[in-house]
């Protein structure tokens, strides 16, 4: 498990713990079955305050990540490929939604925007 | 359950009235207490300690006042001010044996290893320590007795960074398992900002907000931009809006970002600003005459 907090980040701390837990459940780091640290010795590994992280670890819970069991702490449950899916494309949509404003704000056009996308898209396959 | 309950604490000085302070600080979490210079912090700390005596309200540590069991309460209590209130002629070895017999749960052994471990040495008396050894004699002193709260009233002032990473530390090592708490009074909030819980704002005597820290970031956000690009209802939703010549600078909620489009700039307020914007905005001002 691994968690890094940038505090530059627009995210608030609890959602930075949230996303990048969330990233190491979905490409399998941290496989379902895997108990997480409690709340407060993530809080205090972390350094941030034990709020911040009962937040982190109860969105978790309330999208189906983790579970929390009784005597035994919050363990990893398994995600199916439509989680992972949605979870990526609302990330694009949340990119694209930035690149749509910028476009418009120097009025270039929707056929100029989709051209740099393709351009784009060629780029990095090469 | 909450470990640390303050119920409308008043008390008044020649120029000064604490005004129904309240607050609850619950097992296991760190409270920051966050005002200016003379705004109250070490009024309530000294009601909550016990060292004056409040004109109204009452103040409970695990359910027990002062009143109920001095001692028993005193005991809870773990305290690291700002100024040494260590004596300044005393050595090491004095504080040791003043501990020893003033207080039940002194454990001889830890504190022995935390002055090994700080390099403090035994045989020189406390004025010629420096401000970063007093303050480590004051960590050690309130660590090695049996305590549930620690009060801290400015006692990260004047730290270099490593130091304040390593009380950092032993902070959080003192709340983890959940049946302790730090309350800590500061006016500069960088400090402990990042293991707070809850954040109280005083001003002029009276709490002005009191929230879990996260939700207090969360619900401001910082605006700058030409004030030439304000329409009269957009200003209205401004908070302690400071203006220069080429810019303006103020809170908003974060609900009523409606109409702050790409012309302002908008980012996630520190504790510091949040704090200089309210203060601006009139604080507690309106109740103070």
């Amino acid at each position: 498990m691994k968690i890094l907090i940038s505090n530059q980040s627009e995210l608030p701390i609890y959602a930075q713990i949230r996303e990048q837990l969330k990233e190491q459940i979905l490409n399998g780091q941290l496989p379902s079955g895997t108990v997480l640290p409690s709340i407060r010795k993530l809080a205090k590994e972390v350094g941030v305050s034990v709020i911040t992280t009962t937040r982190a670890y109860n969105d978790l819970e309330e999208e189906g990540f983790i579970a929390s069991m009784q005597g035994k702490g919050s363990v990893v449950l398994s995600t199916e490929n439509k989680i992972l899916k949605e979870q990526y494309l609302m990330r694009i949509e949340d990119g694209l939604l930035t690149a749509v404003e910028t476009a418009k704000r120097i009025h270039m056009t929707e056929p100029e925007l989709h051209a740099l996308i393709t351009d784009l898209w060629k780029e990095t396959l090469l | 359950m909450s470990l640390l309950e303050v119920k409308n604490l008043s008390k008044s000085y020649n120029n000064f009235t604490l005004q129904d302070v309240s607050f609850s600080l619950p097992k296991g979490y760190v409270m920051g207490y966050v005002g200016q210079n003379g705004a109250g912090k070490t009024t309530t700390i000294n009601l909550i300690t016990g060292l004056s005596q409040a004109a109204h309200g009452m103040c409970t540590i695990d359910g027990i006042c002062y009143q109920d069991n001095p001692r028993k309460y005193k005991e809870m209590i773990g305290f690291i001010g700002d100024e040494s209130y260590l004596p300044q002629e005393c050595k090491v070895s004095d504080i040791r044996f003043i501990l020893k017999s003033m207080y039940t749960s002194f454990q001889l052994e830890y504190f022995n290893q935390m002055i090994q471990k700080w390099e403090l040495p035994e045989n020189q008396k406390i004025v010629s320590f420096s401000r970063g050894m007093k303050v480590k004699l004051m960590f050690a002193s309130a660590l090695a007795r049996n305590t549930r709260l620690l009060i801290l009233d400015e006692a990260t002032n004047g730290l270099d960074p490593v130091m304040r990473a390593e009380i950092l530390e032993l902070l959080q090592n003192y709340i983890e398992d959940g049946e302790h708490s730090i309350f800590f009074s500061t006016h500069m909030l960088n400090d402990l900002e990042q293991i707070a819980d809850y954040i109280a704002f005083i001003d002029h005597g009276q709490i002005l907000l009191n929230k879990p820290k996260d939700d207090l970031l969360e619900s401001y956000v910082l605006v700058r931009g030409d004030s030439l690009d304000l329409t009269p209802t957009m200003k209205q939703k401004l908070i302690g809006i400071t203006s220069g010549e080429f810019n303006f600078e103020a809170l908003l909620d974060s609900d009523e970002t409606m109409g702050f489009d790409s012309r302002f700039v908008m980012e996630k307020p520190t504790i510091d600003q949040i704090m200089i914007h309210q203060i601006k905005n009139g604080g507690a001002a309106h109740a103070c005459n």
